[in-house]
């Protein structure tokens, strides 16, 4: 089965550090820092899960996720979304958006690890 | 008149006693020595703004220079009395109380002043941290930052066979997000430093028009005399500091210059002698429309008119556009205020004049009175929706007044209970 992640953070720093340790799990990464087109890019790179910040240039997080769930192919995508914001109301919020995990900054790898795993798993992908 | 005779008395009794020289008060609160010889002969009344300032720099309350060292101890005492949960069922007993035990009293007086002081504190600090986009986007920057060290460091310590190239490039980056780190830290420091000191700190083009304002006590005397323009009074702000806050305030002040046009100051004070803070009288006196009455009350010099007058300005979204504070009604400098205000009930009945008696719930709320009115912005077409604008002006309220409705300030520090409009939990009942 894929394993192909597109992850969407405007922080170079965090993107390398994350490409490099899926990559090394075995993961294709494809990273891009605009929120503004990352619905487009998610819809035409069909992954097999997605890594998402919160606050995006162009478009928030939240947004990038609804316009995703409203699209039929992209429903069960899953979709891991990175904040900074960690109190229970952004949580519900991103819930109620569609967000399948929740994961605040600052995050260790081996968090981000397990989640992409279970999160792969757990839509049967594996 | 005979209280306003004894206020002068005070302050005269009160600057002697400080040693103060009548011409160094007189400069200290921006007038003339021989106002400043009227006003403590009790030839010239005072109240308003400027009896604020003048007790400010005595280092009096406003209200012992009014009525006097007991009156005032009395009217703390039933005002920490009336603000307690509980109904206190000695309220009557207030002045033996104070007669026997004056030292009690004056420690109760201090301690009601002091919890009502940390309150506002809470106000303020709760209303920056939801609402600042400065703090907001530093503390999104801080843990972002330390986000990509941890994760980089992570790596470095848990992959023993790292290529040499994958290793100077995270080296790099951790150098690179340390120094970031260290830099967005110190900012953080220094903008919670100033807010604690009550300095503007951060800059918003709204932040630097209301020290603009408030530098100025919301009057530019110039501008009405023709002694400057509008570009010249806006070039000689240093409060001014970006073009974003110049543009809002020469807006303002173009709009300023309008009113004061055909409401010239001494024939407004006149009217106003004549028939008192009536917007509708003073329409129909000098004619234009009720919104720039409104605004125009809120421009006149408080220390000339005697009162303070408080205006707020809002948009369609609610978004408050212009604040001039009034003594016992806050405005929250970020988000959104109680929609309960008048200002809000204008939006909802465009260009009906609405007139409230109101008092704000919490520590402090006096009996006002609102004049609120809301009207479309721009010309109106069928292809063009309207664009609303409301404005609320406040003046206080005669203490006799009818009973008053109830508003509160914003839904976070708003006491009042089973609210129909209530957005959120309030923190001050959920054991602040």
């Amino acid at each position: 089965m894929g394993r192909h992640v597109v992850l969407i953070e405007d922080e170079p720093n965090i993107t390398e550090a994350i490409r490099f340790l899926l990559m090394r799990d075995g993961w294709q990464v494809d990273a891009h820092a605009d929120g503004a087109s990352a619905t487009d890019v998610i819809q035409s790179a069909k992954p097999d899960l997605v890594i998402l910040d919160l606050m995006l240039p162009g478009k928030s997080g939240l947004d990038i996720v609804r316009e995703l769930r409203d699209c039929g192919e992209m429903q069960a995508l899953p979709i891991l979304m990175l904040t900074a914001r960690g109190q229970m109301k952004d949580r519900e919020r991103a819930e109620k958006a569609g967000v399948t995990r929740f994961m605040t900054k600052p995050f260790s790898n081996r968090e981000v690890l397990t989640a992409v795993r279970d999160l792969h798993a757990q839509a049967g992908l594996e | 008149m005979a209280r306003q005779m004894l206020t002068g008395s005070r302050i005269r009794e009160r600057r002697l006693m400080l040693g103060l020289r009548q011409s160094d008060l007189a400069q200290q609160v921006s007038i003339s020595a021989s106002y400043l010889n009227l006003i403590e002969h009790n030839r010239r009344k005072i109240g308003g703004k400027l009896l604020v300032t003048i007790a400010g720099v005595l280092g009096v309350e406003p209200t012992m220079l009014t009525e006097g060292a007991e009156a005032t101890l009395l009217a703390n005492l039933r005002e920490a009395g009336a603000d307690h949960d509980t109904p206190i069922a000695e309220l009557d007993r207030v002045e033996e109380f104070a007669g026997r035990f004056p030292g009690w009293a004056e420690v109760l007086v201090r301690s009601h002043a002091r919890i009502a002081a940390l309150e506002r504190n809470v106000q303020t600090l709760s209303d920056r941290v939801t609402h600042d986009p400065h703090l907001a986007a530093s503390l999104h920057e801080v843990l972002s930052t330390a986000a990509a060290i941890r994760s980089t460091a992570d790596i470095l310590v848990d992959s023993e066979d790292l290529d040499s190239s994958w290793q100077q490039r995270f080296h790099r980056n951790i150098n690179e997000d340390a120094q970031r780190l260290a830099e967005s830290s110190r900012e953080l420091v220094s903008f919670l430093d100033e807010s604690g000191a009550q300095s503007d700190p951060s800059g918003l083009p709204q932040e630097e028009v209301d020290r603009f304002l408030i530098d100025n006590s919301y009057h530019f005397a110039p501008l009405e005399s023709g002694e400057a323009t509008v570009a010249e009074v806006i070039d000689a702000a240093p409060q001014l500091q970006n073009d974003a806050s110049r543009q809002m305030a020469r807006r303002l002040l173009v709009q300023y210059a309008n009113d004061a046009g055909f409401m010239p100051l001494e024939d407004m004070l006149t009217a106003i002698q004549e028939f008192g803070i009536v917007p509708d009288r003073l329409q129909a006196r000098f004619g234009g429309r009720i919104q720039q009455v409104l605004r125009r009350l809120a421009w006149l010099p408080e220390e000339r008119l005697g009162q303070e007058v408080g205006l707020v300005l809002c948009d369609a979204s609610g978004a408050v556009l212009l604040r001039k504070p009034i003594a016992g009604f806050s405005i929250p400098q970020f988000g959104a205020s109680c929609p309960l205000w008048p200002l809000y009930q204008a939006l909802g009945q465009p260009h009906v004049p609405l007139q409230h008696r109101l008092r704000q719930e919490g520590r402090g709320g006096a009996p006002l009175t609102s004049f609120s009115y809301a009207w479309q912005a721009g010309e109106a077409g069928f292809e063009r929706d309207p664009q609303l604008r409301a404005a609320m002006v406040l003046i206080a309220a005669p203490a006799d007044a009818p009973a008053a409705m109830s508003v509160g300030v914003t839904c976070r520090v708003c006491d009042i209970e089973r609210c129909t409009a209530r957005r959120e939990p309030s923190i001050l009942r959920e054991g602040f």
